[in-house]
């Protein structure tokens, strides 16, 4: 006679873990759940243990900018299939399936606002549109963006969560790295301020170009921030990572970053920073 | 197509290679009975590496990109360069190996010289970390950059590296940092700068030394935003896919130059620059001679504005509306 049946406990495991669609989440950090409500209320942040969930470009954008004040540029921008690449699916089939999800056309809204009346451009990585990957629209929009801020003497505020460059546009998303570079050398010698802001995760293309060349340079706290990604280094190196390794608190006791900043305390601290470089 | 890593393509006319040095040392002075034997040897030989080095596929040239006797940097500066002195050391940490740099004269003329150096045997590349750069690497590039700028010499990059190191110290000392200074410093650089991928352009680590007035490749290297195997891991989940994957990327010099990221080709001997370094850097040595000729005569403004439009222009996109 079988006493334990096998279904009798998966049954029974599958209750209890299950947790009600839409009305909770569950934080990835210290794993409670919690009504959703309330982490959108705490501007996406885990009111338990302080984690900073991963947040659109359009509402980052929205929490730090004065209400109503944001004007998008090049929102028209499309990619293109310029390799005719294919791995297991195709590119145009990608990018496809991301515009049914998105409003946007791609992985980067920019646009000018206000943040407590100051005009800045700003822009921000959308990690949801293929993995806020850079390729010649994302590579475009930043350019114009910085070339605007250049051209109008505006300070520039970047969030980056981005993969990196985007393999399916090839050598060209590699160039977009020299080319939002190029125009930051220009942005710096016309002495206009540039804050960059690393938000979880920033990699890759991304990292090694713009974003490392703020300014000022601040990260959301436990963002993870790096060149190579750790499962690339863990392969490589075939060692066991160092604890905290790649994170934005690594980064600041490394001296890659001037500072963490909480996100409820963003909008204040960026406010601060540009009246003291630009005022 | 089957994915091998070896060159087994190359096998065919490596056996008859042998056979003719067979033939040779029984025959050293050119004379004796295996001339005629040797002379249609080495016809065959020539046809079949012709037949072979034409049709190609884009992971038989990344093969061939790698190839361990392929010339390197060091084989460069001692065949296409004169008085050669190496400057070592970036003044913040360390000198790194996989980068190699200091000042030469090209035909006569004072150069700052820069390139990523691979290692020949086992213990050399160990020590050259494979051709992969520190941050030390590239902020050692950067002093050498400076002082060109700074003495007005025109800078030669020589690009070969499988990437920038990704391991724990490379991110300790921000890699990322190194590499986006360089690439921002370069924009503006106040000297001609000319780059040339020799063997592996390999994404972020071989673009931190080639924001370059001209960009050039050699016939059989490469040049792409990833490597073959990590795009192959990701994108396949199979890493043995990276056939496939050196197609898709279009990593080749003729499909850089259709998308408009280089300006040449640099010939190579028949068969690869590996069965004759010296052509290959007699070769090398004319097109960086012409590409000076050419940037010498450009007013430095103008070709700061240019080195810009360069990199501006890059890239495919739709714009409805304009």
């Amino acid at each position: 006679m079988v006493w334990f049946k096998k279904d009798f406990f998966s049954k029974r495991e599958k209750k209890t873990l299950k947790v009600p669609q839409g009305l909770w989440v569950k934080c990835n950090h210290c794993n409670e759940i919690i009504y959703k409500k309330e982490v959108e209320r705490n501007l996406d942040v885990c009111p338990k243990c302080n984690y900073h969930f991963r947040i659109s470009s359009r509402r980052r954008i929205e929490t730090v900018l004065d209400e109503g004040s944001f004007v998008e540029y090049d929102g028209a921008l499309e990619p293109q299939d310029a390799l005719d690449f294919k791995d297991l699916k195709r590119y145009k089939d990608r990018l496809r399936e991301a515009h049914k999800k998105h409003a946007s056309k791609d992985a980067f809204v920019s646009g000018q606002g206000l943040i407590d009346g100051r005009k800045v451009m700003i822009g921000a990585f959308e990690f949801s549109f293929m993995g806020g990957s850079m390729g010649s629209v994302v590579g475009e929009k930043i350019t114009r963006l910085v070339e605007h801020a250049s051209a109008e003497r505006t300070p520039l505020v970047i969030f980056t969560s981005s993969g990196g460059a985007r393999m399916q546009e090839g050598i060209l998303s590699l160039m977009q790295m020299a080319k939002t570079a190029a125009a930051i050398a220009r942005l710096n010698e016309k002495g206009i301020p540039y804050i960059s802001v690393l938000t979880d995760p920033t990699t890759g293309g991304v990292t090694a170009s713009f974003a490392m060349l703020g300014d000022v340079i601040v990260a959301e706290p436990r963002a993870l921030i790096g060149f190579a990604g750790p499962r690339v280094i863990q392969e490589t190196i075939r060692q066991k990572l160092p604890e905290g390794f790649q994170r934005a608190e690594y980064l600041l006791e490394h001296g890659m970053i001037d500072m963490i900043v909480e996100r409820k305390m963003m909008k204040s601290t960026l406010s601060l920073l540009l009246s003291l470089l630009a005022g | 197509m089957s994915f091998k890593h070896t060159r087994d393509f190359d096998k065919p006319i490596e056996e008859i290679e042998r056979k003719i040095e067979e033939l040779r040392h029984f025959s050293p002075n050119g004379t004796g009975a295996y001339q005629e034997e040797i002379r249609k040897l080495e016809k065959k030989a020539e046809k079949l590496i012709k037949d072979i080095y034409s049709n190609l596929t884009p992971w038989q040239i990344t093969l061939v990109a790698r190839h361990p006797e392929r010339p390197y940097t060091l084989d460069y500066l001692n065949m296409a360069f004169e008085d050669f002195v190496e400057l070592h050391g970036d003044r913040l940490y360390r000198d790194d190996p996989a980068i190699v740099g200091g000042l030469a004269r090209l035909d006569g003329r004072p150069v700052v010289v820069i390139g990523q150096q691979k290692g020949r045997n086992t213990k050399q590349r160990f020590y050259r970390n494979y051709g992969m750069p520190h941050p030390d690497g590239y902020r050692k590039a950067l002093r050498l950059m400076r002082l060109a700028e700074r003495f007005n010499k025109p800078i030669v990059t020589l690009i070969d590296t499988p990437g920038a190191a990704p391991d724990i110290e490379a991110e300790e000392r921000g890699q990322s940092e190194a590499i986006a200074r360089n690439l921002l410093c370069m924009s503006s650089l106040k000297v001609p700068i000319v780059s040339v991928v020799i063997g592996e352009g390999g994404s972020g680590g071989a673009l931190a030394i080639g924001v370059a007035d001209r960009v050039m490749m050699m016939e059989y290297s490469t040049y792409s935003v990833i490597s073959p195997e990590g795009c192959a891991a990701i994108l396949w989940k199979d890493g043995t896919k990276a056939d496939l994957a050196a197609k898709a990327l279009r990593m080749s010099a003729p499909e850089l130059k259709k998308l408009g990221v280089i300006d040449r080709i640099i010939k190579e001997p028949l068969g690869g620059a590996h069965r004759n370094p010296r052509k290959a850097a007699e070769n090398l040595k004319a097109a960086l001679v012409d590409a000076l000729d050419e940037l010498s005569g450009t007013q430095i403004d103008r070709l700061l504005d240019q080195r810009y439009e360069k990199f501006r222009r890059i890239g495919v996109f739709r714009e409805p509306g304009t």
